[in-house]
């Protein structure tokens, strides 16, 4: 046996073990997933069972280092251990900001002491992260941000304003860009800096969108004060880091809610709504479109796939990123259209128990906004031309 | 197995790509073209890519071959896209070896198979009768006798079908479809040549009365169905190769097009409706790299393959090398319509090889009825 294999098997018995049976299904509703943070309230004992237990064995961030709370996996354990949590269905133990996207920013760029003091919490959970890049004036052109950062010796002084933080009201700290420098270029003035939201100064207001839901919030600052040790990497060098951690961005929600495991295919729907006939769906037209939808999601996959094997090969996956964006967010809308095409008329109730107070047609909505978040798609569109094809201009 | 070429891949890549670029650029198809040749390809290239070994790379070392597998094959056959290098290596060294191996009998493939390897012998698969592709309704019949069968009936579209040596051909045996061995010489046969848009030849061929002996027929009696298939599917990938070294190439040439060309005081290429068209293309054809590479690893792991993989990856080649011909052609403008100009050569390899074994509608239908639907 080689040492994947007692690895895998080793993984096996102890999720077998130790992963709680309500755990065992995909989400159900948005209030299913667990964010962690102060304030967290579990929905199960289960619930916090499974992240208590993942976090000590280090495995709600497998790849990181075991000194930052880390379960030390390299990259093939890291597989065999999601091909594990797929077999039982396992949802993962926590959703976070700071291991999808501030961890690997602060473990590229940031100092030791940054990291021990923030990437332990982020792996147990224990602190909710936000992310302050958009500004009501800096949307695809992100490097215009105007939030201003004046230096006061030992610390800054941050005034300004955020848009479209994810759960900015539930946030206990916040990565955020602000500018430090305003006579340097737009991408010379830039830093990153981290702060606590509970900074006298920090304020939130909800966005409603179409969905009817408000998972965003605009961020308000109004002399908050910002540790200058709280800054990653070099003042006035942000931009780097913004960069680095958008790739990340974008790989998360290039797979959101489209590749997880334990999604139900879209065929599957159709067939239980619509019904075959000698195994033929009824609509045809549908099914045709279907079928379109189903195999550029398995085109998706298998990229994907290979595109790790590259980075594994020594290929980096660099400007890569934006084109997993552009397609993973392009197929999760179509993957709602045909959702909503297959639910006919019901997929248009808004309320009640049947329709799960509209879930279909809010995710729906809320799709629109996956080709906008992170980068639109016009914006993904113009890094591949530019980075990859190099085409002028 | 991991979706990247090894090191030995890559040397067998390179090579391929130096042959080619070297002795049959595009540059020979259409030498090949205007010279009149009825064969349709070079006889000194198709000698020297079996001296390279490139007919003897899914042939069983017993019989002579490399037994490199499908993964190298779709590796030639790409950079033979990237040339459209005319030659009978998807019709013989992998349509016809893939059915030998998959259920020749051990006579069968050691008279036969030596010969493909040396290049002296090809073969050719016909199994359709209608313009359609409907590999399962075969009129074509072979009447069952005690020591011997008698063919009758028509197929068209026989890829290489003017030069075989020996046709593969499905034929109805009563109580299921039989594949039999047929000698292109045998009393009975009856080919008629045609052109395949102006670059390429193949043939309607009639079978009347043409007795064969036992030993012809090709795996069991009325199980032809499934191996058919099988079959089919290989040569669905072996094509989808060819297409994305056809998908690879034009989008490069337009590429660099688009940075050279100057309207309006600048490049075109700077212009972002042409950035984006440009921009999903580039997505498009990386989808299909990682197609390509997995359906022909399907290949080599699983004897017989995936039907679902092969139908994918048909369907996803067809749409996007036609995609990319037809975009190139567009973003060269005027020049793109001259015969003058190679791209026009691309777009109709390309319309070619996605008729051939199966279009994309037929590849969708296929598909939903694997997935259950």
């Amino acid at each position: 046996m080689t040492e994947l294999d007692s690895f895998r098997l080793e993984a096996r018995d102890w999720l077998e073990a130790n992963c709680p049976e309500a755990m065992r299904h995909p989400y159900r509703s948005e209030a299913d997933p667990c964010w962690g943070g102060r304030n967290c309230k579990f929905q199960s004992e289960d619930q916090r069972l499974w992240l208590q237990r993942m976090s000590q064995k280090g495995w709600t961030v497998p790849t990181w280092p075991t000194e930052f709370g880390g379960g030390g996996l390299n990259r093939e354990q890291n597989k065999i251990l999601k091909d594990e949590l797929a077999r039982i269905h396992a949802r993962p133990p926590l959703e976070s900001f700071g291991i999808s996207m501030l961890g690997p920013a602060l473990l590229k760029f940031g100092s030791e002491e940054l990291k021990k003091q923030h990437l332990p919490a982020i792996a147990r959970g224990e602190i909710r992260w936000a992310q302050g890049y958009s500004e009501p004036n800096a949307g695809s052109d992100l490097a215009s941000l105007q939030a201003r950062a004046d230096d006061h010796g030992d610390h800054f002084i941050l005034n300004g304003s955020k848009v479209w933080t994810s759960y900015g009201d539930l946030g206990d700290w916040m990565f955020c860009l602000v500018r430090t420098n305003f006579d340097a270029s737009k991408h010379q003035g830039i830093s990153f800096v981290l702060f606590d939201m509970a900074t006298p100064g920090v304020s939130t207001r909800p966005i409603k969108l179409i969905s009817g839901k408000s998972p965003f919030t605009e961020t308000i600052f109004k002399d908050v004060r910002v540790e200058k040790n709280q800054v990653i990497g070099e003042v006035n060098q942000g931009w780097t880091v913004a960069k680095y951690l958008l790739t990340h961005e974008r790989e998360m929600i290039a797979g959101s809610g489209l590749l997880r495991a334990g999604t139900i295919p879209v065929s599957k729907t159709a067939i239980h709504t619509l019904g075959t006939e000698n195994g033929i769906l009824h609509n045809t037209m549908l099914r045709g479109d279907i079928a379109q939808f189903e195999m550029d999601i398995r085109c998706l996959e298998l990229t994907i796939e290979r595109a790790r094997d590259e980075v594994k090969a020594g290929v980096s996956l660099g400007a890569a990123s934006s084109m997993f964006k552009y397609y993973g967010t392009e197929l999760n809308k179509r993957r709602n259209e045909l959702l909503m095409a297959i639910g006919g008329s019901e997929s248009l109730v808004w309320e009640g128990k049947d329709s799960h107070d509209g879930q279909l047609p809010k995710s729906w909505l809320r799709s629109k906004g996956n080709s906008i978040e992170g980068g639109t798609s016009e914006i993904q569109l113009n890094i591949v031309a530019k980075h990859i094809l190099g085409l002028p201009g | 197995m991991a979706l990247v070429l090894n090191e030995e891949q890559v040397m067998l890549r390179d090579a391929a790509r130096n042959f080619l670029q070297e002795r049959a650029p595009v540059s020979h198809l259409r030498e090949i073209r205007d010279s009149g040749n009825l064969k349709g390809f070079s006889s000194e290239i198709w000698t020297e890519m079996a001296d390279m070994g490139w007919t003897a790379i899914l042939v069983p070392e017993k019989h002579g071959g490399l037994e490199y597998g499908y993964s190298g094959l779709g590796i030639v056959l790409e950079e033979c896209g990237r040339t459209l290098t005319p030659s009978p290596l998807l019709s013989t060294a992998l349509t016809a070896v893939s059915a030998l191996t998959l259920t020749g009998s051990p006579e069968q493939c050691a008279t036969i198979l030596p010969d493909v390897v040396s290049g002296e012998l090809l073969l050719a698969l016909a199994c359709d009768e209608s313009a359609q592709h409907q590999p399962e309704r075969v009129a074509t019949e072979a009447e069952v006798l005690e020591h011997s069968f008698v063919l009758s009936g028509r197929k068209t579209a026989v890829v290489d079908g003017h030069v075989a040596n020996t046709y593969i051909v499905s034929a109805w045996t009563g109580n299921g479809i039989s594949l039999f061995l047929v000698p292109a010489d045998a009393k009975g046969v009856r080919v008629e040549r045609y052109p395949v848009l102006d670059i390429s030849v193949a043939a309607h061929v009639t079978f009347d009365q043409v007795e064969l002996a036992a030993d012809s027929l090709l795996g069991k009696l009325h199980g032809g169905q499934v191996i058919l298939d099988q079959v089919l599917d290989a040569a669905r990938i072996g094509a989808a190769a060819e297409m994305l070294g056809i998908a690879q190439e034009v989008f490069a040439r337009t590429l660099e097009y688009l940075k050279e060309r100057k309207q309006f005081g600048v490049p075109i290429g700077s212009f972002q409706s042409l950035q984006h068209r440009a921009a999903k293309l580039h997505g498009e054809i990386e989808m299909c790299k990682s197609l390509v590479l997995k359906a022909l690893q399907t290949l080599d792991d699983k004897p017989g393959g995936d039907a679902e993989i092969s139908s994918l990856t048909k369907a996803k080649l067809g749409v996007t090398a036609h995609h990319a011909a037809t975009e190139a052609i567009q973003m060269h403008g005027g020049i793109g319509m001259t015969d003058e100009f190679e791209i026009g050569f691309f777009l109709k390899r390309c319309q070619i090889l996605e008729t051939l074994y199966g279009d994309h509608h037929f590849h969708l239908d296929r598909f939903a009825k694997i997935r259950g639907y």
